[in-house]
């Protein structure tokens, strides 16, 4: 804000935050850029998940997630309802407490501490998409990908599994349509959101491995401190915490 | 946050020592914090940048603000050019131009555009004109150029990402220029690109190939925009030099400065509507689409919706709008404080309807879609919301009004276009307020009314906000000044063409004659507009060939005009004006000015001049602004 009096020279005054000279949030410009650039990503994921949104509440039929997701590898067709995906949850989150500690090696300058920390975040990464390649084999294993089920004449019992036996989840006649659609929809959105999502832990693996290579390489120390690990961090909680949400649109909701 | 503080203080001078060494385009941006807080460094004698390094893979945000504006030129042209074509079937539907054939090829045999070609025409000129030219042209010329200089920095916090932002500009438009070429034509479905006809690939002509290098340009734009838009702003908050409180910035900063939020929030919407497009075009699903029927044959498509592509759609492109207009306000209020001798009327105001036009920008795009089949009472809060932009426009408005009242005005070049800029946003403006009521826009709706409305509001406005600035800031850009008689004469047939070409259009889309039509003459209810509609095609060439006197004005006084021997030849009071007549990269070969004073201090500064610029000291007993 203005002031009324007249400041006292540059030199002698007290830096004001919002005064110019320095950074109001005592960010430096990329950790800002960053944020900037997470708060813009929050919208593309928000404008996906708001649209699966909309179509899932125009439809008067759904398919069942615990139906859906209940297979896990190395249990065959028993009846696991969204263990694997909590084991995968589980795995992500895990890689972000492993970041975390990255992070806070970074700041005590210790560069075995960030590479040992870092190492683990992409080996979670990387857990984690195995995890939703098997899922997604699963899945289309079972019929299910983008563009899949339009085919009306396909008979009900062909996607029954998908709603659960429970009672009032028995498909009628005068529900198969909608039902197909649905299941046609759930396929269409889960591919594109998951996959859409998949991509930035992609992305993130990879950047977290030119990280990696650059403290390997002392890039950071010569530097004299660890921000790009900070700012990659950043991206990597985001990205868990997208996942958060995607969970619970899909498979818990 | 973090404890370890003292890596992450930032100083404002952060630059690239040396100017741009090859060396420098190796050293990561992050460290520039560090070696660029130096200023000393900047001392050095600066080697000569290579040719390549200097002119085309500049960081230089000056070189780039350049660039974005010639590239923004060039499309302004080709733009401009297809509006004359399609303006010539629309003023004389009966007649054949040999010209037509000789541009457009096959799509004109004997002169006479093919239907399938004028709906490529249309969607081009307004993919081209709001996205290359108003946005990317507009905004990327003055953010890059005016915000370091106006700020006190030696350049954008990343000129690396600032690089990448004009070539990835760059690379969509060369994707865009090639779809003018495929075999099938581009795009076709209208700049919207609504689904269907955007989304089946044998829906129309241009729904093929033409559509898919339109959605890669698009992609690619978005990656520019966010690019440039992170830049904009990390610049703005974090690199303003010592005394730049938010509050003494210049006007063309906070309208910039929200021109690049509004960027960051609304692109990315529209990318997950093209993310869902593409799937749809390419990949079996349904998300826009559901009971087509082509030939009798029932496409597998069920359960999707068009409305939502609208829905995602126009949550960027209502936002969009202001992103074209926002920089041309900034720049009329600068313009036309410099040339009132006149503090701006209502700073704060300004700066807070500028922060209202932002937040509401947001929250009326379904005024697009009153005539969707959505329910009435939403359509209702729309109403309200797009009525309540009406507020902080009319501050503005009325602040320009009495910003200029009873000044000392200097009717120069950039003046008079700054003039007209308010002229076209109160004409525009007010027609703003008829289609934003959801009754009244059941029958405008999708009429000429609509066309005269945002062309004269957000097209022909912001081309005078651009005009304004050019004109302005090219003795900064190049060293000389444009020649003044081609100006007026460039500013009198530009603005009354203007009112020539988008006035009778209100009247015509009163009638109900509907836009995107190809030939009016088929219905008898629109016979009557021919001759008005031959004046409006008469007009539109003749306020097209103005503007190439602007281009001969351009081009011609970077190398002949006439040189400019005053630093500040406006007698300016922000930052930009005290760099050398010709800065080099990094700005001021000194220190970077400290800030004392707002950006709008016009008042006799005791020595015999009406304005004292931001750098000067308080004298004694002065209030600070």
């Amino acid at each position: 804000m203005s002031t009324t009096t007249a400041p006292l020279p540059a030199s002698v005054s007290a830096p004001k935050v919002w005064g110019g000279g320095r950074s109001p949030f005592n960010v430096s410009y990329g950790k800002m850029m960053m944020w900037f650039f997470l708060l813009s990503d929050a919208f593309t994921f928000g404008a996906l998940l708001i649209s699966y949104g909309t179509t899932r509440f125009f439809s008067s039929v759904w398919p069942e997630a615990n139906a859906v997701f209940y297979a896990s590898p190395f249990f065959g067709d028993k009846n696991l309802p969204l263990v694997f995906v909590s084991l995968m949850t589980f795995i992500l989150i895990l890689s972000s407490v492993t970041m975390v500690l990255a992070v806070h090696a970074g700041h005590y300058n210790d560069k075995r501490g960030v590479v040992k920390w870092l190492l683990w975040t992409i080996i979670g990464g990387i857990a984690f998409l195995s995890c939703q390649a098997w899922e997604w084999t699963h899945l289309h294993a079972e019929g299910g990908w983008w563009g899949s089920f339009t085919d009306l004449s396909m008979p009900a019992s062909a996607i029954q599994h998908f709603f659960g036996n429970y009672p009032g989840h028995v498909l009628t006649a005068t529900n198969h349509a909608a039902a197909m659609q649905a299941t046609h929809d759930f396929f269409n959105y889960f591919f594109t959101i998951t996959g859409f999502h998949g991509c930035h832990v992609a992305s993130g693996v990879c950047f977290n491995t030119m990280i990696l290579i650059n403290t390997v390489n002392g890039t950071y120390e010569r530097r004299g401190h660890y921000e790009m690990v900070e700012k990659i961090g950043l991206y990597w909680h985001f990205v868990d915490l997208v996942w958060v949400f995607v969970f619970t649109c899909f498979y818990l909701l | 946050m973090s404890t370890q503080n003292e890596h992450i203080v930032i100083d404002g001078p952060n630059l690239v020592h040396g100017g741009t060494s090859e060396v420098d385009h190796n050293v990561h941006p992050n460290d520039r914090d560090r070696h660029g807080a130096d200023d000393a460094l900047h001392g050095h004698a600066h080697h000569e940048p290579h040719f390549i390094f200097k002119y085309i893979f500049s960081q230089d945000h000056k070189y780039i603000a350049k660039q974005f504006l010639i590239t923004g030129m060039v499309w302004a042209i080709i733009g401009a050019l297809m509006s004359v074509f399609f303006r010539l079937q629309l003023g004389w539907p009966d007649k054949n131009f040999a010209i037509l054939e000789t541009f457009l090829g096959h799509w004109a045999k004997g002169g006479k555009l093919s239907p399938e070609f004028y709906y490529a025409l249309v969607t081009m000129h307004g993919t081209i004109l709001i996205f290359f030219v108003l946005t990317a042209g507009l905004s990327g010329t003055f953010a890059n150029f005016l915000i370091p200089l106006q700020v006190g920095a030696r350049d954008m916090a990343s000129p690396f990402m600032n690089m990448l932002s004009y070539w990835f500009f760059f690379t969509a438009s060369v994707v865009m220029f090639c779809s003018l070429f495929v075999q099938t034509g581009p795009a076709s479905g209208g700049w919207t690109s609504y689904p269907p006809l955007s989304a089946i690939r044998e829906a129309s002509l241009g729904s093929g190939t033409g559509m898919d290098l339109w959605l890669i340009a698009m992609a690619l734009f978005v990656v520019s925009t966010l690019l440039g838009g992170l830049n904009y702003v990390s610049t703005v908050l974090n690199m303003r030099t010592k005394g730049m409180s938010m509050t003494r910035l210049p006007l063309t900063v906070w309208a910039l400065f929200f021109t690049a939020i509004i960027g960051i929030l609304s692109f990315p919407v529209l990318l997950s509507g093209f993310v869902l497009l593409i799937f749809d075009r390419n990949f079996g699903t349904s998300f826009y689409l559901s009971e087509i029927f082509i030939n009798g044959r029932a496409l597998p498509h069920v359960g999707g919706s068009p409305i939502l592509y609208q829905h995602l759609f126009w949550f960027l492109g209502h936002p969009e709008v202001y992103i074209i207009m926002l920089p041309g306000m900034g720049i009329a209020s600068e313009i036309l404080s410099t040339n009132s001798r006149k503090p701006i009327f209502g700073y704060f105001a300004m700066v807070i309807s500028l922060v209202g036009i932002t937040v509401l920008s947001f929250l009326v795009w379904a005024h697009h879609m009153f005539v969707s089949g959505m329910s009435p009472f939403l359509g209702s809060i729309f109403v309200l919301m797009t009525l309540l932009i009406a507020v902080p426009s009319a501050v503005k408005t009325f602040n320009w009004l009495t910003t200029i009242w009873r000044g000392k005005l200097r009717f120069n070049v950039p003046m008079m276009f700054a003039i007209g800029f308010v002229s076209m946003f109160i004409s525009g403006g007010l027609t703003g307020i008829f289609l934003g009521n959801s009754a009244l826009d059941i029958h405008l709706h999708d009429t000429y009314f609509v066309i005269a409305h945002f062309h004269l509001v957000m097209g022909v406005s912001a081309f005078m906000g651009m005009f304004a600035g050019i004109y302005h800031w090219f003795p900064k850009m190049f060293g000389r000044q444009m020649n003044n008689t081609l100006g007026y004469i460039h500013f009198w047939l530009t603005f009354i063409g203007a009112y020539l070409i988008f006035w009778p259009m209100h009247y015509e889309g009163i009638a109900g004659m509907p836009r995107r039509y190809f030939d009016y003459s088929a219905w008898e209810s629109f016979k009557q507009f021919e001759s008005l509609n031959s004046f409006i095609s008469i007009c539109a060439i003749v306020t097209f060939f103005a503007q190439l006197i602007f281009l001969v004005n351009f081009f011609a006084s970077i190398w002949k005009g006439k040189k400019v021997t005053d630093p500040n030849p406006w007698g300016s009071t922000t930052l930009e004006w005290t760099t050398p007549i010709k800065p080099g990269h990094g700005n001021w070969p000194g220190e970077i000015p400290t800030v004392y004073r707002w950006a709008y201090d016009y008042k006799d500064d005791g020595n015999g001049n009406d304005f004292v610029p931001q750098n000067v000291p308080l004298r004694e007993g002065e209030e600070a602004h």
